[in-house]
């Protein structure tokens, strides 16, 4: 279980980025988070694997707080979180092989890995998540040559290698066409129902969200505005989230 | 309004162009221009003499064959009237006109029947047998030539002299002159030299290029203690760490006397460290193991450095004994023996380097993590009390090492102001900062790495190899390792300013993606930085090299060896036909270099 309480970030310049925020997310849990743009959705999820320091609040995950954890031991709860990027930030130059395997590097002995040397079984592992994904046969061949699309998907099979028990996807779909878009947010829905991961995404179309997820949380300048099922959010929340003049399109 | 601003805009224009007139004027005044000298007669055909030897380079000669041709010739003529003389027309033969004349009278001399397009000199050659030189012939294209010269003022004689010309011919086929092959010789070296220099400063550049990239060391923060106890422990393990190399290396150097106890200790020691390393650093830890099990798992991998360091001593040894047999036996590739004598020493001369940076980073991070875990767990007050007591001790480790080098340097010899005293201030300052500070706070102890290491590259690069050949010339003596070194230091400096700078202009979101699997900081360099630099370096590399080489053509003219060196020579010595084959040859290889470069950067980049 997580549970993020009065979590709060102010960026240098006393951006104020994150205010207050609290929250539970059962096991399990598929959540979406949504949100105009510069409402604080990556700073969000950006805090949980403190990619991003918060500046106060706690964020409690099986017992532990997250934000007092010590380098070594965020370490060791980060391979436990897998992360999704909008821009898949997959290292272009390296094989898509490398680029999935890197998922296990909180695993493995890190004198071995700087000599690009797995364990058999990691590769086995890594090879396996391909073909969850549909991409096998990309698995030797430069990150930067594949598509949009297949990029996400090894993202999503890095992600995968860390055996998560949870996956903060940052807006995961927003750089490809609908048809895709849909394609990776089943497998993400796929991971979600049959392994039983925590799913927190941030998502900018309503329709995925009422699609795809549990319950949804809205964040509008830092702050928390909606916290409950997608299909609660109405008009009236809606114009709360997106702004009076915000129309509803889809 | 509109008028008043025109007219000052004219006018600053105005005294902006007067600004530059008189700079460049003054410009002209301290250089010296002067045209005049340029179209002076004296200096033109001194510099016609300069151009022309230039323009016949000192690379081919000949063997040469001499033919002489005579006639006798009397000198005054006889009382009887002019001779008569004999010419056998068969061959080459000459004819003066007229067959007898007195001394410093003028003559006309033809020859006839020679090979064409020769030279030679022609010699009036008395009784006494010595030779006269009146003058140089040069056949036309049909063997023939004609000149009138003076005679020599010479006491006359009644009996025929003679006057000999002496056709001077190329035979045999062209082949290198002496100073070409000197030359070659010193162009590999120079080419050479550019080489070694781009390795090690490559290499070097590589490590410290990471420590010099601001996107890298800026997230690395750590609270006082950790800092100040890894400070510590950074100093006392290159301490211990040049120790145990020492001893090890006495200890090795005893057993070093027979190569069978060489070569079995090489063996089972890698053995032996092969299995502890099996051991003691599993493949893949899903939990992490009792303390117990940790601190054994230490010792053990301290024991397996220890024999790591034999190793290499070993290995260095045997490097001796193949080097000395492969120089002794393979006539003339002997040169591979002493490289691989050379190499060796430089193992044996880096493993107490290697040592002090190995223990000095294990106590070094080892004494951090303490440091961060006492920072994490206990209370501020107590974090502080504890950070003023080892930021005092740091400071004044720090101070009594600079003391020291201060000492070392200018020979003070006064304990108390080399020692005690800086001591005692590193102390003050150690423990004001530790007051200070919040205590649990993380400093940015990797923006101050950075700030140092780039001034230092600033610095080192700022100075020209041409001048640090002068302090290595007297460090190694002169030559071509002066070169190398001076060269090398240099290219370090300056990859390693250009490679951090790609480093900074990676990609963050793969060094992101990378840290969140959990990844720590080695791995995020290793899996996201380097694949990201691969191919910049390597551009680098290839310029830098080409840079060396053109370097390393006038390194010697400060004594650092290759080419430079000969060049410098004969233009002190006012050979300018050598110089022109030893510019010749740096045109060549440079070119060369250009072109190699620029086809090997197409292909990689
Ligand atoms: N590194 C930073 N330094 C300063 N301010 C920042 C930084 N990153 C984000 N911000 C600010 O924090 C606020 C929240 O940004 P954040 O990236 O979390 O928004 P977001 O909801 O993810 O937006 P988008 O949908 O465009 O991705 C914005 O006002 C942004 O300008
Ligand atoms: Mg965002």
């Amino acid at each position: 279980m997580l549970e993020v309480k009065n979590l709060t970030k102010i960026y240098p310049g006393d951006v104020l980025a994150l205010d207050k925020v609290s929250f539970k997310v059962e096991p399990g849990e598929f959540l979406a988070c949504i949100g105009l743009s510069g409402s604080g959705k990556s700073t969000l999820l950006r805090c949980i694997n403190r990619l991003v320091e918060p500046t106060a609040g706690e964020i409690v995950w099986n017992g532990v707080d997250i934000t007092r954890a010590s380098q070594d031991e965020m370490l060791r709860i980060r391979r436990k979180m897998g992360m999704v990027f909008q821009h898949f930030n997959l290292v272009s130059r390296s094989k898509v092989l490398t680029n999935v395997l890197a998922g296990r590097l909180g695993y493995v002995n890190p004198f071995m890995s700087v000599f690009n040397r797995f364990p058999k079984k990691d590769i086995d592992l890594a090879m396996q998540q391909l073909e969850r994904v549909g991409i096998t046969d990309q698995a030797y061949k430069r990150a930067d040559e594949l598509s949009g699309g297949q990029q996400q998907r090894v993202g999503i099979a890095r992600a995968m290698v860390q055996e998560p028990e949870m996956i903060l996807a940052d807006e995961p779909v927003a750089s490809l066409d609908p048809v895709l878009a849909h394609t990776i947010m089943q497998y993400l829905e796929q991971i979600n129902k049959e392994d039983g991961v925590m799913i927190l995404c941030s998502l900018h179309f309503l329709d995925l969200v009422h699609r795809y997820a549990d319950r949804a949380i809205a964040l509008n300048e830092g702050l928390l505005m909606f916290d409950g099922p997608p299909g609660e959010i109405d008009d009236e929340k809606f114009k709360e989230i997106y702004g009076k003049e915000a129309e509803r399109i889809g | 309004m509109k008028k008043e601003r025109s007219l000052l805009r004219s006018i600053g224009i105005a005294v902006a162009i007067i600004v530059v007139l008189v700079v460049y004027a003054f410009a002209f005044s301290v250089t010296d221009v002067n045209f005049e000298t340029t179209r002076s007669e004296e200096r033109l055909t001194q510099l016609t003499r300069i151009l022309r030897a230039l323009a016949h380079p000192d690379i081919i000669e000949y063997d040469k064959e001499e033919m002489d041709v005579e006639v006798p010739f009397y000198m005054p003529c006889p009382e009887d009237g002019e001779p008569e003389i004999e010419v056998d027309k068969s061959g080459p033969y000459i004819v003066v006109d007229p067959p007898c004349a007195g001394p410093k009278e003028f003559v006309t001399i033809n020859g006839f029947n020679f090979i064409p397009e020769t030279r030679g000199p022609l010699n009036f050659i008395p009784p006494s047998g010595a030779k006269l030189q009146i003058g140089n012939f040069e056949t036309n294209s049909d063997g023939e030539f004609e000149i009138k010269t003076e005679l020599p003022n010479r006491q006359p004689v009644e009996e025929a002299q003679i006057i000999r010309a002496t056709a001077r011919m190329n035979v045999g086929s062209p082949r290198l002159s002496p100073l070409a092959w000197s030359t070659i010789d010193k162009i590999l070296e120079t080419v050479f030299l550019a080489l070694l220099a781009t390795t090690f400063g490559t290499l070097l550049a590589i490590f410290i290029s990471f420590l010099a990239a601001r996107n890298l060391m800026e997230e690395v923060k750590s609270p006082l203690t950790s800092v100040a106890l890894s400070v510590l422990g950074w100093t006392v393990g290159i301490g211990l760490g040049i120790q145990v190399a020492r001893w090890i290396g006495g200890f090795s150097e005893s057993l070093s006397e027979d190569i069978i106890v060489i070569l079995v200790g090489i063996l089972i020691s890698s053995l032996v460290i092969w299995l502890i390393v099996r051991w003691a650093v599993p493949a893949e830890e899903i939990k992490q193991p009792k303390l117990s099990v940790r601190i054994a798992r230490l010792l053990a991998l301290a024991v397996a450095a220890g024999l790591v360091l034999f190793v290499f001593n070993f290995i260095a040894y045997l490097g001796f004994y193949i080097g000395d047999y492969l120089e002794d036996n393979l006539g003339p590739f002997g040169f591979l023996g002493n490289f691989v004598f050379q190499l060796s020493d430089i193992f044996r001369m880096i493993t107490p380097a290697l040592a002090a940076m190995a223990v000095g980073g294990v106590l070094g991070s080892f004494s951090g993590r303490i440091g961060q875990l006492v920072s994490d767990s206990w209370s501020p007050n107590a974090v502080k009390f504890i950070n003023v007591i080892v930021s005092g001790i740091a400071g004044a480790t720090v101070f009594a090492l600079v003391g020291a080098g201060i000492d070392w340097l200018y020979q003070i010899g006064d304990l108390t102001r080399t020692f005690y005293i800086p001591a005692g201030v590193g102390a003050l300052l150690g423990m004001a900062l530790a007051l200070w500070v919040t205590p649990k706070r993380a400093l940015p102890i990797g923006s101050v790495i950075y700030t140092i290491t780039r001034t230092l590259l600033n610095a080192t690069r700022s100075i020209e190899p041409l001048i640090y050949v002068i302090i290595f010339v007297v460090w190694v003596g002169i030559g071509p390792f002066a070169g190398a070194l001076a060269l090398g230091l240099h290219t370090t400096a300056a990859l390693a300013k250009l490679y951090s700078e790609q480093v900074e202009s990676i990609l963050p979101g793969p060094l992101e993606a990378v840290q969140a699997t959990g990844a720590n900081r080695i791995q995020t360099i290793v899996y996201a930085v380097v694949p990201q630099i691969v191919t910049p370096y390597i551009s680098f590399t290839m310029y830098r090299w080409d840079i060396n080489v053109r370097m390393s053509t006038i390194i010697g003219f400060a004594g650092g060896g290759g080419i430079g060196f000969l060049l410098q020579q004969n233009i002190r010595l006012l050979d300018y036909r050598a110089a022109s084959t030893q510019m010749i040859a740096i045109a060549i290889v440079v070119a060369t270099m250009d072109y190699t470069s620029s086809i090997l950067r197409k292909r990689f980049v």
